[in-house]
C-alpha cells in the first residue's frame, strides 16, 4: 500500500522547473501532486506522478540527479482534526514523519496526505490498525 | 637611496661579465657538491666547464619544485648540516612542504638583498616597521626583519593576526613602515576604519608588500585607507626568501638583484628564451647561494623583463608585477594549491561525478574559492540531511587536506562542461 514518490534534484537557478515538468509533458506523464522545498543553492523537488518510472527515466536521461522512493498515501476526511488523528497514531507508535504534503483527492470530501516516515512497514501497520484509510495509487 | 651604489648602478657589461664568473663557478660548485645535478650532468652529457657565455645557461634543463619535492627535505643542500644555520620551507601543500638551507653567508647575502629594496622603497633607519607577517619557517617575517635590522630601523615584530592589537601598536609606537600581504594591509586598514581611526591617526608612509600578487586598483586602495606609499617585492623561499626584486620609489618595475640571481623569460611550454621585453616564465639561478643552490628553478610566474636602466639610477633590470602562473596552481589567502589537489579530494567521494570547477573570486578584498560538483547519487535526495551533510563533509575534507576554506556548491549532473582538450577547470575572477 506504498505509493511511488520522485525526488528531483534541482539547481537554484531560473529556468529548472520549468526544464523538469516540460520534460514530464513531453513524456506525458501527468503529475498528480508536488512539494518543493530548498536551501540557497538547491532543492529538491518531490512528485507524485501518474507513471514514476517513465518519469525517471526521463528525467535521468536529461540529466537530472532522481530517487525514486515509497511513501504513504492515506485519505483524510475534510473536517478539523481529521489529520491530526492520522498524525496521532503515528505518534503513539514513536513513528517519526520526516515530511508531508497534502493534495486534493478525487474524493469530494477527502484530502490525500502524502506522509514520508522513518519505518514505512510499521507505519502501514499502525494506519491499518486504527482504520486510518490507505491510498494505493494516486489515480 | 641606493643601499648598494657599486653593484645597483653598475654598467651592464660589467653586471653580466659578474653573472658569469658567478655562473662558471656555480655550475662547478653545483656538480661537485648536490648529487642531484651530478647525476643530471652526467645523465645529460653536460661538462660543468664549458660554461663561456651566460646563455650556456640554456643547455642546463630546469629544475622544477617537484624536484625539490622528490629530494625531501635536504636533498638539494651543497654543505655539510653543520654548515647550515638556518631551515625555513615553503607552505607544503601535499604534506610534505619545500625545505630550504642557509649557510651564514646566504643570510648575509639575504639580508643584503632585503636591505636593497626596502632601501628602494624609501626605508631608512629613521623608520619603525612592523612585520605583520607570520614569524617561522616562513621566510616573510624573518627576511624583511634581518634586512630591516641591517639598515638600522626599528623593528616591532608584531606577526600576524591579533589585528586590533596590531592597529593599537600601530598608533602607539609611531610606525611608519607596514610588512604585510596587501590582502591584510587592506584588512588592517578597513578594520581601523571600522574602530573609527583616520589615516592622520597613524605615522605610515611605506608599504613593504608581497607574498601575493595586488592589483593597482586595490593597492590603491589600501594607500587611501592608511595614508601610506605601497611598494611590491618578489621572492620565494625556493630561491631565498622576499628580496628576489623589489620596486623603487618610481614603481616601474621591480629591480632584480642580479648579481645574486639570473633571470630568464622562457616559453613555459616550450621552455625556449622570450624575445627581449615578451611575457614568459620566469626561471631563476641562485649565482651566490651556498646552502642550496638551484639552477634555473622554474618559478612558474608569468612575467617580462626590462633591461634599461631606470631613472632611479638604478642598471638592474626590472620585472614587471607578476601576471599569472605558467602552471594552474592557486593562491589563496596565502595557501597555495594545486586543482589536481583538489580533485583528489573530490574524488574521495562516491557521491558526485569526477567534474569539477572552481571559482575564485575576490569579495570585500578577501579571496573565496567556490568548488562546483555535480551530484549524481540520487538515493540522497531522501534527506536535506544527507545533501547539507555531503556538503559539509567535502568542505572539511578540503580543509584538514589542503588547508582551504571553499565554499561547496552540489549542482546537476552534466552541467559542468566536459573539456575534450586541456581541461580549465578554474575561473579566477579576482582581478575582474
Amino acid at each position: 500500500m506504498l505509493i511511488k514518490q520522485l525526488s528531483v534534484f534541482v539547481e537554484n537557478q531560473k529556468g529548472k522547473l520549468w526544464e523538469i515538468t516540460d520534460i514530464l509533458r513531453k513524456g506525458e506523464v501527468d503529475i498528480r501532486a508536488l512539494t518543493i522545498a530548498d536551501t540557497t543553492d538547491f532543492g529538491i523537488l518531490r512528485l507524485i506522478v501518474s507513471d514514476p518510472a517513465k518519469a525517471e527515466y526521463s528525467l535521468k536521461e536529461q540529466g537530472f540527479t532522481v530517487s525514486l522512493t515509497d511513501v504513504i498515501a492515506v485519505q483524510v476526511d475534510d473536517r478539523p482534526g481529521a489529520l491530526a488523528a492520522v498524525l496521532d497514531v503515528l505518534n503513539q507508535a514513536d513513528i517519526s514523519v520526516e515530511y508531508m504534503y497534502a493534495f486534493v483527492s478525487k474524493a469530494e470530501d477527502a484530502a490525500c496526505v502524502i506522509l514520508r516516515v522513518d519505518d514505512n512497514a510499521r507505519a502501514l501497520e499502525v494506519l491499518k490498525q486504527n482504520g486510518v484509510r490507505l491510498v494505493s495509487t494516486a489515480y | 637611496m641606493i643601499y648598494n651604489r657599486e653593484i645597483e648602478t653598475m654598467p651592464r657589461k660589467e653586471l653580466e661579465a659578474l653573472q658569469l664568473a658567478r655562473l662558471k663557478k656555480l655550475v662547478r660548485y653545483c656538480y661537485e657538491n648536490v648529487k642531484f645535478y651530478h647525476d643530471r650532468f652526467d645523465a645529460e652529457k653536460i661538462d660543468p666547464d664549458k660554461f663561456s657565455v651566460l646563455s650556456d645557461i640554456r643547455y642546463i634543463p630546469p629544475t622544477t619544485k617537484e624536484d625539490l619535492r622528490d629530494h625531501y627535505p635536504f636533498g638539494f643542500f651543497a654543505v655539510p648540516q653543520k654548515d647550515i644555520v638556518r631551515i625555513h620551507a615553503s607552505s607544503g601543500t601535499t604534506g610534505k612542504p619545500t625545505v630550504v638551507g642557509y649557510t651564514r653567508d646566504d643570510l648575509n647575502m639575504w639580508s643584503e638583498i632585503v636591505s636593497r629594496f626596502i632601501s628602494a622603497a624609501g626605508v631608512t633607519d629613521e623608520d619603525v616597521a612592523q612585520i605583520c607577517f607570520g614569524y617561522g619557517l616562513f621566510t616573510g617575517a624573518l627576511g624583511l626583519h634581518y634586512g630591516l635590522e641591517r639598515i638600522g630601523a626599528t623593528i616591532v615584530p608584531s606577526s600576524s593576526g591579533n589585528s586590533e592589537k596590531q592597529i593599537m601598536l600601530m598608533k602607539d609606537f609611531g610606525t611608519t613602515t607596514l610588512i604585510a600581504t596587501p590582502t591584510y594591509a587592506m584588512f588592517l586598514g578597513e578594520l581601523a576604519d571600522e574602530l573609527g581611526y583616520k589615516p592622520s591617526d597613524f605615522k605610515l608612509r611605506i608599504g613593504l608588500f608581497g607574498s601575493e600578487g595586488c592589483t593597482d586598483e586595490m593597492r590603491a586602495k589600501i594607500e587611501q585607507r592608511l595614508g601610506l606609499f605601497a611598494t611590491d617585492n618578489y621572492g620565494m623561499s625556493e630561491l631565498i626568501g622576499p628580496g628576489v626584486s623589489g620596486e623603487c620609489e618610481h614603481r616601474c618595475g621591480l629591480h632584480i638583484a642580479e648579481d645574486h640571481f639570473l633571470a630568464e623569460i622562457v616559453d613555459p611550454q616550450t621552455l625556449e628564451p622570450c624575445a627581449e621585453g615578451e611575457t614568459g616564465e620566469l626561471i631563476v639561478t641562485t649565482l651566490t647561494k651556498q646552502g642550496m643552490p638551484l639552477l634555473r628553478y622554474r618559478t612558474r610566474d608569468l612575467t617580462r623583463i626590462n633591461n634599461t636602466p631606470c631613472i632611479c639610477g638604478r642598471t638592474t633590470a626590472r620585472m614587471d608585477k607578476v601576471k599569472g602562473r605558467s602552471d594552474d596552481m592557486l593562491k589563496l589567502r596565502g595557501v597555495n594549491v594545486f586543482p589536481s589537489q583538489i580533485e583528489s579530494v573530490l574524488m574521495l567521494f562516491a557521491p558526485i561525478s569526477p567534474h569539477y570547477m572552481l571559482y575564485l573570486r575576490r569579495e570585500n578584498y578577501h579571496d573565496s574559492l567556490e568548488v562546483q560538483v555535480e551530484l549524481t547519487d540520487g538515493s540522497l535526495l531522501e534527506n536535506y540531511q544527507n545533501l547539507q551533510k555531503l556538503t559539509r563533509d567535502i568542505h572539511s575534507k578540503l580543509k584538514t587536506v589542503l588547508g582551504i576554506d571553499a565554499k561547496v556548491a552540489l549542482v546537476q549532473p552534466k552541467t559542468i562542461e566536459r573539456f575534450t582538450g586541456k581541461a580549465k577547470r578554474v575561473v579566477d575572477l579576482r582581478n575582474q
